[in-house]
């Protein structure tokens, strides 16, 4: 079996007291739309704020594409290929949503401390930008301010400063949040149109979407992965049924 | 050079700020039909070595979102750079001026990467801290003048004579240096380097975890501001022949905040304006009374209160 | 160096300590509760002592002055609260630095204007003039003791507020999480009213009591405001106990580093390097602190917010 992308090992995190995460072990296989559920303050944004470099794990480790980089920076982790979008979201609100975009383009291009090119005369950069906006149907909006963008258009300029990256890995943090249902579809229908294109990990609360695009999914509760399996299997599940205790019915 | 959408200035502002470097230009020609002409010259010189620093601030400041409120530590060691190498007779400005350059930046590598990985009021202390720090070691270098300052006896030296002794000439070498510095922060702002920089003022999170890393890209804008702080210093210290410590005082921090958000910050032509104004109103209300301050303290005051976006803000000048 | 000096020395420290916490706790639970920086708390400090100087003059008795001077302070704070910084407690931290700015020239000037530039001073009160022998060989001044001890009560008494009634608490909560006392009834605007006010009190007190020992002059609020940003940043944010610890620690570490550095210095430097080294190192000693202290905490020893 292929060696998986991203390996979660034993890990730990305590905020004061509370241990939010409480010995996680997970894996996510190249190609796969990994599904990671749970009820609220399962500690599921914190997972995601582990592997993308923003919290600190206390133990444990986190192994990707074969690099340890559990003591890495947030912005080496995203060099070596991991995108993520937020819960809630964070583009820059003053640029325009072409300049999001090639924004997400110059970080691909790892192009940091380049004191000439004029933003007005990067043309290739440009192009690549407003190709990604057209996938996810943002090009006619190119010249808005993102800050005025509606809450369904900010989540799709995330989406593709995430795919501008050329990432290996896309952590999505519920993306179908404060979506109503037409929008939801739309989103599951993008989702599954980059399928093939990346490997996935995706908190979820929304089941519809959850099961429409999951190969696996992975439960977790206070801290603690309780089972993990594929669809089917989750659904049937004895004790994830205990866990969400009609939180959600798992269709 | 093209303007992308959210930066480019309203039309009005535009003109004004061209219409403010063009009158800066031709000030000289029609300075001896005022007052004293050595005098407008001598203060029009003074406001665009301040207008040089308030540049470098509004780099940090409106563009990276960074209070320094020790950034006139660099102008004062410029100036200190020229006075210390003076005193020991070497004035050629092919060494003054690289040394200038190079103590601003050590500077500031080694208080910006402090500075840098605090956020908010923590990094306007810190900065206060180490300007205050600059401040008190150049009270106690008593063979330097201490808390009276020094004297220099002529201008920096170019080949054994010193450059730019008229009056008129030095306006133009100020005058083409502001210039010059202002082009090359809008190139900068204009860059991808300033692109990073803008966009981690308003979401830090979301460019480091796009893969920059933002307080590399802050200390080298830091560390660029410094030294042309500094450079702003050195034209100082030739300009009055004397240095001391005042000109690094919390107080002138203060002030060179003061000129960047009066003028508008975040658009570099504010700062220039910004410095413009605040001297001018310096220079008008103290020939009205010695208290001057008494006027200028409400003043901004009310400005803070009402005039959001400073004087380009009450032109309708859009900035990003 | 005797032991006689290092404790005169030790007291000095313990008195600016105690000083520069009069002056910190209000600036420390402004920025604590409102997220308001005050830049024009020092002089605040100073118009007390400018008050202190009138009212002596018209009465000729501390006590009175102290009874007129410390309500008149409390009333000109509350008056630029109410006209200026309340509507700046939603501005950003920038703007609010440049309004208090501006506050500092207006006042700096101001008390030129109505009390002229020349250092003015008020006479210790008979009842605490002269000094005590509080260890053989050494006398210290009186009202020195006295200033350490009403400080020291002030503590006392704030921190029994504080911790012990109704308001205190709704303080503490408030310098933890404003907009949620807010959205649990408590009335936010007069809160802040009261917080402002509790802080105007302290520093036009501290001015008050300083003005027998220190000269009354304009701009004598700048240096002392520049300590106490660096004691709450030190002592943490929003918190009564770090102003306490941050102000004794800086009080301390000041009146000793000036005292004793150039004697320090000499013991591996020449003499007049030690002279020269020593007064600058003293100057800058609790800016270093306050830098390793941030670099190791950044939000300082105790915050209010939590670590």
């Amino acid at each position: 079996m292929a060696e998986p992308l991203l390996r979660l090992d034993d890990l730990h995190k305590n905020f004061g007291g509370l241990a939010v995460t409480d010995g996680v072990t997970l894996d996510v296989r190249p190609g796969e739309v990994h599904a990671i559920i749970g009820p609220n303050g399962a500690g599921k944004t914190t997972l995601l704020n582990e592997i993308s470099g923003l919290v600190p794990v206390d133990r444990g480790s986190i192994v990707f594409d074969g690099n340890d980089i559990t003591r890495l920076s947030a912005h080496a982790r995203a060099r070596l290929g991991i995108a993520r979008t937020f819960q809630i979201t964070s583009i820059v609100p003053g640029f325009s949503v072409q300049e999001n975009a090639m924004l997400a383009v110059q970080a691909q291009l790892a192009s940091t401390f380049d004191f000439v090119r004029s933003q007005g005369f990067d043309r290739d950069m440009v192009a690549a930008a407003d190709d990604v906006l057209e996938q996810v149907g943002l090009a006619v909006r190119a010249r808005t301010p993102a800050g005025l963008l509606s809450h369904g258009e900010k989540r799709a300029l995330e989406l593709a400063v995430a795919i501008a990256l050329k990432p290996k890995l896309v952590l999505l943090d519920e993306p179908a949040a404060g979506t109503g249902r037409g929008e939801t579809e739309r989103l599951v229908e993008m989702l599954r149109a980059l399928k093939d294109r990346f490997t996935i990990v995706l908190v979820e609360h929304d089941m519809d979407a959850v099961f429409a695009l999951a190969d696996r999914i992975s439960v977790l509760v206070y801290g603690r992965v309780i089972a993990c399996g594929t669809p089917g299997e989750i659904r049937n599940d004895p004790a994830v049924k205990i866990a969400y205790l009609g939180e959600e019915e798992a269709a | 050079m093209r303007w992308p959408a959210l930066t480019r200035p309203g039309r009005a502002v535009l003109v004004l700020t061209i219409a403010v470097f063009v009158a800066l230009a031709l000030a000289p020609l029609f300075a001896p039909w005022i007052t004293g002409e050595r005098y407008i010259l001598g203060l029009l010189a003074r406001v665009m070595i301040f207008a040089i620093a308030a540049v470098s601030l509004d780099l940090i400041l409106g563009y990276g979102g960074l209070v320094s409120f020790g950034h006139a530590a660099f102008v004062g060691l410029g100036a200190y750079a020229v006075g210390i190498l003076s005193a020991h007779g070497i004035t050629d400005v092919t060494v003054v001026l690289p040394v200038t350059l190079a103590v601003c930046a050590l500077f500031a590598v080694g208080t910006g990467a402090v500075a840098v990985r605090t956020r908010g009021v923590y990094f306007i202390m810190i900065t206060l801290a180490f300007g205050q720090m600059a401040y008190y070691t150049a009270t106690s270098l008593a063979q330097y003048g201490g808390d009276d300052g020094l004297r220099l006896d002529h201008r920096s030296t170019l080949f054994g004579t010193p450059i730019a002794t008229d009056p008129l000439a030095f306006y133009y070498v100020v005058f083409g240096a502001l210039l010059f510095f202002y082009l090359l922060t809008r190139v900068i702002v204009s860059s991808r380097f300033g692109r990073v920089l803008r966009a981690a003022r308003q979401n830090p999170v979301r460019v480091e975890t796009l893969g920059f890393n933002v307080g590399q890209v802050r200390l080298t804008a830091y560390v660029i501001a410094g030294m042309i702080a500094g450079v702003s210093g050195f034209l100082l210290a030739n300009h009055i022949l004397f240095v001391s410590p005042a000109y690094m005082s919390w107080q002138r921090s203060g002030e060179l905040i003061v000129m960047v958000v009066l003028g508008g910050m975040g658009t570099l032509h504010g700062a220039v304006i910004g410095s413009l104004a605040f001297l001018l109103i310096e220079e008008f209300l103290s020939t009205i009374t010695e208290h001057w301050k008494v006027i200028f303290g409400p003043m901004l005051i009310l400005v803070v209160l009402f005039a959001r976006g400073g004087l380009l803000g009450l032109l309708g000048g859009r900035h990003g | 160096m005797s032991t006689t000096l290092f404790v005169v020395q030790l007291l000095n420290g313990l008195q600016l300590g105690v000083l520069l916490f009069l002056i910190a706790a209000g600036l420390t639970l402004v920025f604590g509760v409102m997220d308001f920086i005050n830049l024009g708390h020092g002089v605040q400090y100073m118009l007390g002592a400018y008050l202190a100087v009138t009212f002596y003059a018209l009465t000729g008795n501390f006590a009175y002055t102290l009874l007129l001077a410390l309500p008149s302070a409390l009333a000109l704070g509350l008056l630029v609260e109410v006209l200026i910084f309340r509507h700046l407690y939603d501005r950003d931290h920038l703007d609010q630095v440049l309004a208090t700015f501006g506050i500092i020239l207006f006042v700096n000037e101001g008390v030129k204007i109505v009390w002229g530039a020349a250092p003015l001073n008020v006479p210790i009160p008979a009842l605490f003039s002269g000094s005590i022998e509080i260890m053989p060989g050494l006398l210290y001044p009186v009202w020195r003791l006295a200033i350490i001890g009403s400080g020291l009560a002030v503590a006392v008494l704030l921190w029994a507020i504080v911790s012990h009634t109704r308001i205190g608490m709704r303080i503490r909560a408030g310098a933890v999480n404003a907009p949620m006392v807010g959205a649990l009834g408590v009335d936010v605007k007069t809160l802040f009213t009261c917080v402002f006010g509790f802080g105007a009190m302290l520093a036009g007190f501290a001015g008050i009591m300083v003005a027998p020992i220190l000269s009354v002059e304009p701009g004598m609020g700048d240096s002392v405001l520049i300590l106490a940003f660096v004691v709450i940043v030190i002592g943490g944010i929003g918190s009564i106990r770090g102003a306490f610890v941050g102000a004794l620690i800086v009080g301390l570490v000041d009146t000793l580093g000036r005292s004793f550095a150039t004697d320090i210095f000499r013991l591996f430097l020449t003499a007049s390097a030690a002279r020269q080294v020593g007064p600058a190192f003293a100057s800058m000693l609790i800016y270093l602190l306050m830098a390793v202290i941030l670099f190791v905490r950044p939000a300082g020893l105790f915050p209010a917010k939590g670590r």
